[in-house]
C-alpha cells in the first residue's frame, strides 16, 4: 500500500507542467457559457493543443495514474475542462476502444481525440429516465441500414455534436434489456431534429432530439444487434466511475477559494460556517483518496488482465464502485456550493457570479448519469448483495 | 503509486481476523460485557501473537511493520470490538516494559482534554500522560509539554458508570508527573493513537454494514426479506459510502503520517462508525433496541471513540484553517 510515485510518473507531471505553464497564457478569453458554439471551438481547440503535445489520450491510458496526475496538474494550473469533449472523451471513447472493432476504433477514436468530433449521449428519453430500459426508440432492419424513429431528452451538447451514442430498441419482442443496441447516430443524418431545451441555469445545456426514419448504417452497431443493454453498462460505469474524478480537483480549490473569500470579508468569524468548511475539506480529500483507492484497484484488475495501453485497448472498465463514488461526490459538490452561498452573503442572488452559476449547474449532479436513488439501489444490490424489489 | 493492499497485507489481515475470532468470538464477547475486568490470559495471548510487537523493529523482538500494518490490525480489532488499552499497548511497547509481550498493560492519558479520561483504570499497571501536541488552543503556551509518566496507586482518580459496559473509565483529578518518559513525543503520540483509533472506528463501520445487510436479507416483514425495501436499502448503501470514505481515508492517512491527513481521516471514521451503529440499529427494529444485539456495543464504543484523540469540532476547525494556511 503506498501513494508515492514512480520515477516516470514524476516525469510526466514535470513535463505536463512546464508544457502547461508555457501554453496556458495563450490561450484566447474563454467564450460565454450560452454561445454553445463558441464553446465547442473553444474545447475542441484546447483538445487539439493537448493531440498535438501528445497528451490526448490521456484519459484512455492504461495507466490510470498517469491520468490522475494529468488532472491534478491541469486544474491546479488552470487549465480548460474537457466541456463538449466529455461524452466523446470520457464515454463514447471509452465504450468503443473496449467495444469496438479495430475498423470502428480507428474510424472514431483518433477523431475525438484530435478534437475534430464531439459526441453526445442519447440515453435517456421521455418516458425512460431511470427505467432506461424501458425506452422506446426504434430501430428496424432494412438492408445495410436501420431506421431509427423516436425522440431522446435531455441530450448534453446535442446541438454542437457530430455523433451520439444511441440506445435503441430492435427486439420489440424480447425482455425489456434483451432487445436494446447501441449505435453510433451521426448527427448530420437527414431526419435528426435538435430542439434546445433551457436549463434552470438558463442555458441551453441540453435538448430534445427527435429521430425520424433516420438511417444508420448497420456497421455503426457496437456490440452485437440485442446486446446494447451489456455495452450501456460499459458506458455508465465510465459515466460514474471516471467522468467525475477531475472535477474533485476543481471542487478543493474552489474550497480553498471560499475560505480565503470567507476571512477577506468577514464571515470566517462564523464557527459553524468554517467548521463546514472544515468538513468539506476532509470530504475532498477522502473522495480523492478513495479516487487512488479505485484507481489502484483498476490498474491492479488490468494489470492482471495484461490489458494494453494503446487507446483502442481494453483499459479497466470501473466496477461498481464508482456508484459508491458518484454518491458522495454527487451531494459534496452541492454542498460546496451551499456554502459558497453563505460566503457571498447576498451576492449569492448573483446569477452572473461563477460561484452561483456554479452552485444552480450542481444541482443536475444528484440527477444526472443516474440519481442518487438509482445509485443507491445498485449499491445495495450489486455490492451488498441485498435482493432486488420495489 | 499501488494504493492497495499487498498480498503481505491482507494475510495479515486475514490472520488477524482468524486470531479474534478464535479468541475474541460472540461468546467471549458477551461474557466480557458480564465481567468487563481485562482478560489477561487473553492480552498475553496477543502480546504473544505480536499484537502489540508490531512496529517494534525485530532487533528488538518486533515485528518489525509499519503504520499501515497496524491499522490494518486495529480496523480487525475494531471490527471484533476487542476492550482494553488497546492504542496506548501498541503506541507504548518497547517504551513500558512488558508492554510489548502482553504482560503489563499502560494507560494513555490525553492531558489536554477537557477532562482527562483514564480507560481501564483498575487494569493499568503503568500510566502515561500525554501533554501538548496538538494544534488545539488549549495547548496553552506555558503549559508543560512532553510525556510523564506516574504509578497508578498515585492518581487521584473518580470512577463513572462508562457508557459502554466493555471500557471502564474514570476521570483523573491529579496525575502527579513522575519522570518523562523517553521515546515518542507527544505530537506523534497523539496522531498515532488519533490514527489507531480511527482504525478501530473503521472497523466497526464496516461491521455494522455487514450485520445490517446480513439481518435485512434474512428477516421478512409483508412476506418478503426487508432489504428488499429501498427504504431499508437506501439506509445500507449509505452505510457502505460512509465505511469506504473514512477507509480510504485512514488507509492514506496511514501511509503519508500527515497530522491533517489523521485529523480528517479520525472526523471521518468517528462518523461512520457512530452514524453506522445508528442505522444498523434502525435496520434492527426492535431487536437492536436490545441488550442481546451487538449493535449497542457498537454504538457506545464508537462514542467512546469519537470522544478521545481529537473530537469532531476540533477536527474541523483544524481543516478549516488548513484551507487558508
Ligand atoms: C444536466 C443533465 C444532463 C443530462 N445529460 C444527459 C445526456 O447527455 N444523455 C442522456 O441520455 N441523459 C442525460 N440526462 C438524463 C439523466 O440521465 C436522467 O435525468 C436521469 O437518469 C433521471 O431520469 P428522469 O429525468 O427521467 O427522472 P425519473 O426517472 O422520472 O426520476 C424522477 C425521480 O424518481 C426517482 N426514481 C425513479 N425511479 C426510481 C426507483 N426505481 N427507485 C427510487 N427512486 C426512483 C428518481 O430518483 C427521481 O428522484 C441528463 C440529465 C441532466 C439533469
Amino acid at each position: 500500500m503506498d501513494l508515492a510515485y514512480t520515477e516516470e510518473e514524476r516525469a510526466f507531471r514535470a513535463r505536463l507542467r512546464d508544457w502547461l505553464a508555457s501554453v496556458l497564457p495563450t490561450l484566447p478569453a474563454r467564450p460565454d457559457p450560452r454561445d454553445w458554439p463558441a464553446r465547442r471551438a473553444y474545447d475542441t481547440a484546447w483538445q487539439r493543443m493537448l493531440y498535438d503535445a501528445g497528451y490526448a489520450d490521456v484519459h484512455w491510458d492504461a495507466a490510470p495514474t498517469i491520468r490522475l496526475i494529468f488532472l491534478e496538474e491541469t486544474e491546479r494550473a488552470g487549465a480548460p475542462y474537457v466541456g463538449a469533449n466529455f461524452v466523446g472523451l470520457l464515454h463514447a471513447g471509452p465504450t468503443i476502444a473496449v467495444e469496438g472493432t479495430p475498423a470502428q476504433r480507428q474510424r472514431w477514436l483518433p477523431p475525438v481525440l484530435r478534437g475534430d468530433e464531439v459526441w453526445c449521449q442519447g440515453f435517456s428519453e421521455p418516458d425512460a429516465g431511470s427505467d432506461l430500459a424501458s425506452l422506446r426508440t426504434r430501430a428496424v432492419r432494412d438492408g445495410d441500414d436501420y431506421v431509427v424513429t423516436g425522440a431522446k431528452i435531455w441530450t448534453s451538447h446535442a446541438e454542437v455534436a457530430d455523433w451520439c451514442e444511441l440506445l435503441v430498441r430492435t427486439d420489440p419482442d424480447a425482455p425489456r434489456h434483451r432487445g436494446l443496441t447501441w449505435l453510433a447516430l451521426p448527427m448530420d443524418a437527414p431526419g435528426v431534429t435538435v430542439r434546445p431545451l433551457r436549463t434552470l441555469a438558463g442555458t441551453a445545456e441540453f435538448a430534445e432530439v427527435f429521430l425520424d426514419e433516420v438511417r444508420v448504417p448497420a456497421g455503426n452497431r457496437v456490440g452485437a444487434e440485442n446486446d446494447g443493454w451489456r455495452v450501456t453498462m460499459v458506458t455508465l460505469s465510465f459515466e460514474r466511475g471516471t467522468a467525475f474524478v477531475g472535477e474533485v480537483v476543481a471542487c478543493r480549490r474552489v474550497l480553498g477559494a471560499l475560505a480565503r473569500a470567507a476571512r477577506a470579508n468577514g464571515r470566517w468569524d462564523d464557527a459553524v460556517l468554517r467548521r463546514r468548511l472544515g468538513r468539506l475539506n476532509a470530504d475532498f480529500a477522502a473522495l480523492w483518496r478513495l479516487i487512488q483507492w479505485n484507481v489502484s484497484e483498476a490498474a491492479a484488475a488490468a494489470a492482471g488482465r495484461g490489458a494494453s495501453t494503446a487507446p483502442g485497448g481494453s483499459g479497466g472498465v470501473p466496477g461498481a464502485g464508482g456508484s459508491v463514488f458518484k454518491l458522495r461526490y454527487s451531494h459534496a459538490r452541492q454542498e460546496l456550493y451551499d456554502a459558497a452561498a453563505e460566503v457571498l452573503g447576498a451576492g449569492a442572488l448573483d446569477a452572473g457570479h461563477e460561484w452561483v452559476a456554479d452552485r444552480l449547474s450542481s444541482l443536475s449532479y444528484t440527477i444526472a448519469a443516474g440519481t442518487s436513488q438509482i445509485q443507491q439501489n445498485i449499491v445495495a444490490e450489486r455490492i451488498l448483495g441485498l435482493p432486488k424489489g420495489r | 503509486m499501488r494504493f492497495q493492499l499487498t498480498e503481505e497485507q491482507r494475510a495479515l489481515r486475514d490472520g488477524t481476523r482468524k486470531l479474534l475470532d478464535g479468541r475474541f468470538g460472540r461468546d467471549r464477547l458477551r461474557a466480557a460485557v458480564d465481567e468487563p475486568a481485562l482478560d489477561r490470559a487473553l492480552w498475553r495471548e496477543l502480546g504473544a501473537a505480536g499484537f502489540f510487537a508490531l512496529r517494534l523493529p525485530e532487533e528488538a523482538g518486533g515485528v518489525g511493520l509499519g503504520l499501515p500494518e497496524a491499522v490494518l490490525v486495529f480496523e480487525e480489532a475494531g471490527r471484533a470490538l476487542l476492550p482494553g488499552p488497546l492504542v496506548a499497548c501498541e503506541l507504548l511497547a518497547g517504551v513500558v516494559d512488558g508492554v510489548a509481550a502482553g504482560e503489563r498493560t499502560a494507560g494513555l492519558c490525553e492531558g489536554s482534554a477537557e477532562e482527562v479520561l483514564w480507560e481501564h483504570p483498575a487494569d493499568c499497571d503503568e500510566l502515561i500522560l500525554v501533554e501538548g501536541g496538538g494544534r488545539d488552543a488549549r495547548d496553552a503556551p506555558g503549559r508543560a509539554e512532553g510525556v510523564y509518566r506516574s504509578a497508578p496507586d498515585r492518581v487521584a482518580w473518580t470512577p463513572f458508570a462508562s457508557v459502554d459496559p466493555l471500557t471502564p473509565l474514570a476521570r483523573v483529578t491529579d496525575f502527579p508527573r513522575g519522570a518523562p518518559l523517553g521515546g515518542p513525543d507527544p505530537s506523534r503520540l497523539r496522531r498515532e493513537a488519533a490514527l489507531l483509533t480511527a482504525a478501530q472506528q473503521v472497523g466497526s463501520a464496516v461491521r455494522t454494514v455487514e450485520a445490517a445487510v446480513g439481518h435485512a436479507r434474512e428477516r421478512t416483514q409483508f412476506g418478503v426479506p426487508i432489504g428488499s425495501f429501498q427504504a431499508v436499502k437506501h439506509l445500507c448503501a449509505q452505510m457502505l459510502v460512509r465505511a469506504e470514505m473514512a477507509r480510504s481515508a485512514v488507509y492514506a492517512a496511514a501511509v503519508t503520517e500527515g497530522a491533517l491527513d489523521v485529523t480528517g481521516a479520525k472526523l471521518l471514521a468517528d462518523e461512520a462508525a457512530v452514524r453506522n451503529a445508528r442505522d444498523c440499529l434502525q435496520v434492527h427494529g426492535g431487536m437492536g433496541f436490545t441488550w442481546e444485539a451487538e449493535v449497542h456495543l457498537h454504538l457506545k464504543r464508537a462514542w467512546l471513540r469519537a470522544a478521545r484523540w481529537g473530537v469532531a469540532a476540533e477536527a474541523e476547525e483544524a481543516l478549516a484553517a488548513d484551507l487558508i494556511d
